[in-house]
């Protein structure tokens, strides 16, 4: 359908941008790749005042190497996430996830950043952002701040970023020592969104699980990390009996949602086959 | 492109080879995929008008207020009509398939006057001068409604004392229509047969609502010139809606041209008169204006049509040793909440079928169709025969286990055998020709049957995780519709001929006129190799017009797989009539005797005289000179034939499935399938290999992926592509297709039919090999379509899996935060 009508801004710089966010009256929205926020527009859930379009913001755009990080400028597309060089040496784990995410179509115009925003629990990235320990920098009209990953994701579309703010760029932190990762996804069809994924980041160290960070897709408003599985891990004996027994809390504390997929007590299930699963392929066994 | 290339059985370049069994590509698909054609919504007149329809976001209620004052003040409206405004011109939408005498019709009008009675029924239609203007004004419409109770559950609204949908009528019930074999003298008595049965197995299957998804919305364009009426429209059938548009709005037939152009997509979900299509020819008559009006993705899949949506009671009776002797279905069918052009006769069509390809000696089916307050179902790819097929083929299944056989022997046992033929079944229909045993001989082969039963064995020895199974289908349709007197016989409201008219040009090229009109076949191809071969001409030399009732004056169009069977057969019948009107003019110009001519290749010879001879073009060319040619005849070799089949085609095959099921997590996957399937004589290898892998994808979905759910207050759940789940190409898996070829002998040409058979066969296919992979560990049935959790639930909680949540979904959750309010539904 066609979208109500609305002001468009299209600036080049993170500055233009925030004048124009600020400039935008009671309701504006930043439109990034456009994958999410334009059928929702066509199907006039929403209905912004203005809509400032960041595709011509060149610096928001591209994979950096800065030391103990990788940064990852929110305009990124999936696309240039899957070929990246820098991603694919330090954090392999995020072209996985990104690989699964929609279709071809979508992931050539489909952000890193924009996905990240949107906050969708059945979106793939933020759980694994959450499993990375991500940074997010966030700009204002005062400058610029720093925010968590698990202090990022607020509630359900809901993130850190305030009104008259913009996702600038993600910090991932490059992982030394001897890490596997894992993004297992569970969906009915290739394209569609995961009924519930878990992203698994493991350290091993002499036959023993070290460390273990086990972030949930669509869990809750939110994406989740599994902290019991987390706790239960710590120092565990790395065999198939011990991730086993661990996995089993990893619905522990969620509330995950009921919809056309999946009652929650299923989803539930669901994150603890998902969760041995990620995690036995993430520690190599 | 490389892996056609590679193919066995791609064209050569031998031009002397006949044309019927070339691989050959089609010739309409490099316009038609590179953006090249006029789609209706393409169209722009001079002064077009746009029109958007205001929809009621509730399913049942007295419409008790509607003020569109709001609407006629906003910028770029021309006019906005409610049904108050409509009420005395609009009619009612046909239904042409009256099932029982007693049927009873509450009439569907294209615009609700007083009460709605589904969800996205329209209530007022804006007419602007944009698109977008009048997709705005939509939300200023301020309609109030009073609820009324909602039904939804067909096994409750047939109870007495149910809310009623149409609180006019007597009940819910539009009709009660009965085949009783033993009644009609084609069978023995049912209830006898049950009782002297050693063994009878009763199950209840849900066939879901599904949506027909074509790829092109649903589009109309009407212009007015004088009190003549053109309206393009992406159709299925434009013949058809050329009758009963002119019957509903009383606009003359002979003023009325309807004209389908390129149609991306119908899968029988444009086999309709829509309620939008007679709203643009009444307000165009108004305004003396052209108008157009195209559909929105969510108003397509909340409004067309939907399919199948049925409950099936089926039972079987047979003895000990396996032979079937009794067979009983009794189905409630959802009408939705109106008749469409031919809603009741759905199930119907599949009256005849459930007893597939066995030998049952007494059958007995009774249909009721119920009202709902969701939108009307009708035909969709299958219509009818799917469900059929997966009933027979489903408790197939359930009386083998029953019987501790294995499913194959038990089939075998009881399926009509290749001397049988022509065989008349307990339903009364002559099957034509056909081998089951082959078909399903290589079959077995295909899929390499052997290895997957050895490794299902020791999957289930070793307790493995993912437990694999196998499942058989076979199947046969009625194809071809129809014989024009049966139809007659079923109360359906047409024949079932086709015609064609074929005109030879003055320089040798073709124009074959069909009045099968297709939407996405290949008829352009098929047709041309047809008639080259029939003609001796070049396959380039042949042009195939359809689809504009001003062209095309005669014709059914295309649904139930008739096209090449009929609409083919007539090309064929007229090209043997320009033939024979070129043979007097040949003799003539040869000075020879008409039997002493021989016509091959193209071209006329004398017997025994080489190379002298005169080519169908040349005389093309000189008849339109007419300087020479006999006394007493017309100077034109232009012939038109009217088709009319004597009996239907009886496509069959065997199709395979093997699923793995991981009882983890549900997820079930195909690991293989195979099919062989036997639809007579193809004409084309890559169109018939087309038809059968998008009918396994459709009737896969059916099975695995697709269902139109309602939530209780009777929205439909399942709006977006992201809810109602259409699988792509990475969802299937590799198909394993093979042929048997037993000619159809009601035709000229052979063909049984195609366009349904892998919809068809699939289904059942599919689900009995889920079952076949799980039921050692107590799992007996899964609801369609077997999502993870309901495959999860059956294994861990019992039963079928159950209903599916109906708890509100992501895309709703942003409706209730981000949503403006919109108290007119907008689309």
């Amino acid at each position: 359908m066609i979208p109500a009508p609305f002001q468009y801004v299209r600036p080049t710089t993170v500055e233009e941008a925030l004048q124009a966010i600020a400039d935008g009256g009671e309701d504006v929205k930043v439109l990034a790749g456009g994958q999410s926020l334009i059928p929702v527009m066509r199907l006039r859930l929403a209905a912004p005042e203005t809509v400032v379009d960041l595709g011509r913001v060149a610096g928001l755009r591209g994979v950096r190497d800065d030391g103990d990080a990788i940064v990852i400028g929110a305009m990124t597309t999936h696309s240039d996430v899957l070929s990246d060089p820098l991603i694919a040496e330090h954090a392999p784990l995020v072209a996985e996830a990104t690989a699964t995410v929609a279709d071809r179509q979508v992931r050539h115009r489909g952000t890193f950043g924009g996905a990240l925003v949107h906050a969708d629990p059945a979106g793939d990235l933020p759980a694994v952002a959450l499993a990375l320990d991500a940074e997010f920098v966030i700009a204002g009209q005062s400058g610029r701040r720093t925010v968590p990953a698990a202090e990022f994701f607020v509630d359900y579309l809901t993130t850190a970023v305030e009104e008259g703010e913009l996702l600038v760029e993600v910090r991932v932190p490059k992982l030394t020592g001897s890490w596997g990762m894992r993004y297992e996804k569970f969906n009915r069809v290739a394209q569609a969104w995961s009924i519930v994924a878990v992203a698994a980041v493991v350290r091993r160290e002499n036959g023993r699980i070290a460390e273990a960070r086990v972030g949930l897709t669509n869990m809750g408003p939110t994406p989740l990390r599994a902290r019991q599985v987390e706790e239960a891990l710590a120092g565990a004996e790395a065999t198939p009996e011990a991730v086993a027994a661990a996995a089993q809390r990893a619905a522990e504390g969620t509330e995950p949602s009921s919809d056309l997929n999946a009652q929650a007590d299923y989803r539930q299930h669901l994150a603890t086959v998902l969760t041995r699963r990620a995690v036995t392929a993430a520690a190599g066994l | 492109m490389t892996a056609v290339e590679d193919r066995p059985g791609v064209p050569s370049d031998d031009a002397a080879a006949p044309e019927i069994g070339r691989a050959r590509r089609r010739k309409e698909d490099a316009r038609l995929i590179t953006g090249m054609t006029t789609w209706t919504d393409n169209m722009v007149l001079p002064g077009m008008l746009h029109l958007a329809v205001v929809r009621s976001p509730v399913a049942h209620a007295r419409i008790t207020n509607v003020d569109v004052s709001a609407v006629r003040e906003a910028p770029g409206v021309i006019a906005v009509y409610t049904g108050q405004d409509l009420a005395e011109e609009q009619g009612s939408l046909p239904c042409a398939w009256p099932v029982t005498p007693d049927m009873v019709n509450p009439g569907h009008p294209s615009i609700a006057v007083d009460q709605v009675n589904h969800v996205g029924e329209a209530v007022a239609v804006i007419v602007a001068r944009s698109k977008a203007a009048a997709q705005d004004a939509v939300e200023l419409a301020d309609i109030d409604y009073e609820p009324l109770p909602v039904v939804l559950d067909m096994e409750e609204a047939v109870q007495d004392g149910a809310d009623l949908v149409h609180d006019h009528l007597e009940s819910n019930t539009s009709y009660h229509f009965v085949f009783d074999a033993g009644e009609m003298g084609t069978g023995s008595d049912t209830d006898q047969a049950f009782a002297d049965a050693d063994v009878v197995v009763s199950r209840r299957f849900v066939q879901q609502r599904l949506i027909p998804a074509f790829m092109e919305p649903r589009s109309v364009v009407v212009q007015p010139q004088g009190d003549n009426y053109t309206m393009w429209s992406a159709t299925q059938i434009p013949h058809i809606l050329r009758v009963m548009a002119a019957m509903v709005t009383g606009i003359p037939e002979h003023k009325l041209r309807v004209v389908a152009p390129d149609v991306g997509g119908g899968f029988g979900g444009k086999l309709q008169v829509n309620p939008e299509e007679i709203l643009c020819l009444l307000i165009a008559r108004r305004l003396g204006k052209p108008v157009k009006w195209t559909e929105t993705r969510s108003e397509s899949l909340m409004t067309a049509h939907h399919g199948r949506d049925q409950i099936q009671y089926v039972d079987v009776a047979a003895d000990r040793e396996g032979n079937v002797k009794g067979l009983r279905v009794r189905l409630l069918a959802d009408m939705g909440a109106y008749l469409r052009l031919i809603t009741p006769g759905v199930p119907a069509l599949g009256a005849f079928m459930y007893p597939g390809i066995y030998k049952f000696p007494a059958y007995r089916f009774e249909c009721d169709g119920v009202f709902t307050n969701k939108v009307p179902t009708d035909a969709y790819r299958g219509a009818g025969r799917p469900e059929a097929t997966f009933a027979v083929e489903r408790i197939m299944d359930e009386l083998a286990v029953e019987l501790g056989m294995d499913p194959l022997e038990l089939r075998r046992k009881n399926w009509i055998n290749a001397e049988e033929f022509p065989f008349t079944t307990v339903a009364g229909l002559a099957y034509d020709s056909g081998d089951y045993e082959t078909a399903t001989q290589e079959a077995l082969q295909l899929l390499g049957y052997d290895e997957l039963r050895a490794e299902q064995q020791r999957r289930r020895e070793s307790g493995d995780p993912v437990q694999l199974g196998i499942g058989f289908s076979t199947f046969t349709e009625m194809c071809g519709l129809a014989p024009s007197r049966v139809l007659g016989s079923l109360s359906f409201g047409a024949g079932g001929w086709e015609h064609a008219a074929i005109r030879m040009l003055p320089t040798g090229k073709v124009e074959v006129v069909t009045g099968s009109t297709p939407h996405g076949q290949g008829h352009e191809t098929a047709w041309s190799q047809l008639v080259a071969d029939s003609l001796g001409v070049p396959f380039e030399d042949v042009e195939v017009l359809h689809g504009d009732t001003a062209i095309s004056s005669r014709g059914l169009d295309t649904y139930g797989s008739r096209s090449l069977v009929v609409g083919g057969s007539a090309v064929v019948k007229a090209a043997d009539k320009v033939i024979a009107k070129a043979r007097k003019i040949a003799a003539h110009l040869l000075e020879a005797s008409e039997d002493d001519l021989e016509f091959a290749g193209g071209k006329f010879s004398v017997r025994g005289t080489p190379g002298t001879g005169l080519g169908i073009q040349e005389i093309a060319l000189a008849i339109f000179a007419a300087h020479d040619y006999p006394e007493g005849i017309e100077p034109s070799i232009d012939a038109e034939a009217t088709f009319d089949p004597e009996n239907f085609s009886f496509p069959h095959g065997t199709h395979l499935c093997a699923m793995e099921v991981d009882t983890e997590t549900g997820f079930v996957k195909i690991r293989k399938y195979a099919c062989v399937d036997d639809v007579g004589t193809i004409v084309n290898p890559l169109i018939v290999e087309g038809q059968v892998h998008g009918g396994l994808a459709q009737g896969i979905a059916q099975a695995l992926y697709e269902e139109a759910v309602y939530d209780d207050d009777g929205n439909l759940t399942t709006g977006t592509f992201v809810d109602y789940l259409v699988p792509a190409a990475s969802d299937l898996p590799h198909f394993d297709t093979g042929n048997t070829v037993h000619a159809a002998p009601g035709n000229p040409i052979g063909a049984k039919g195609v366009g349904e058979a892998g919809c068809i066969a699939s289904t059942p296919a599919v689900v009995n090999a889920a079952l076949d992979a799980v039921r050692h560990l107590g799992v007996t049935d899964i609801r369609m379509p077997l999502t993870p959790e309901r495959v999860w639930r059956a294994l861990h909680d019992g039963g079928d899996g159950g209903e599916r949540a109906t708890a509100r979904t992501n895309a709703q959750a942003v409706d209730s935060t981000d949503a403006p309010s919109t108290s007119g539904g907008a689309l």
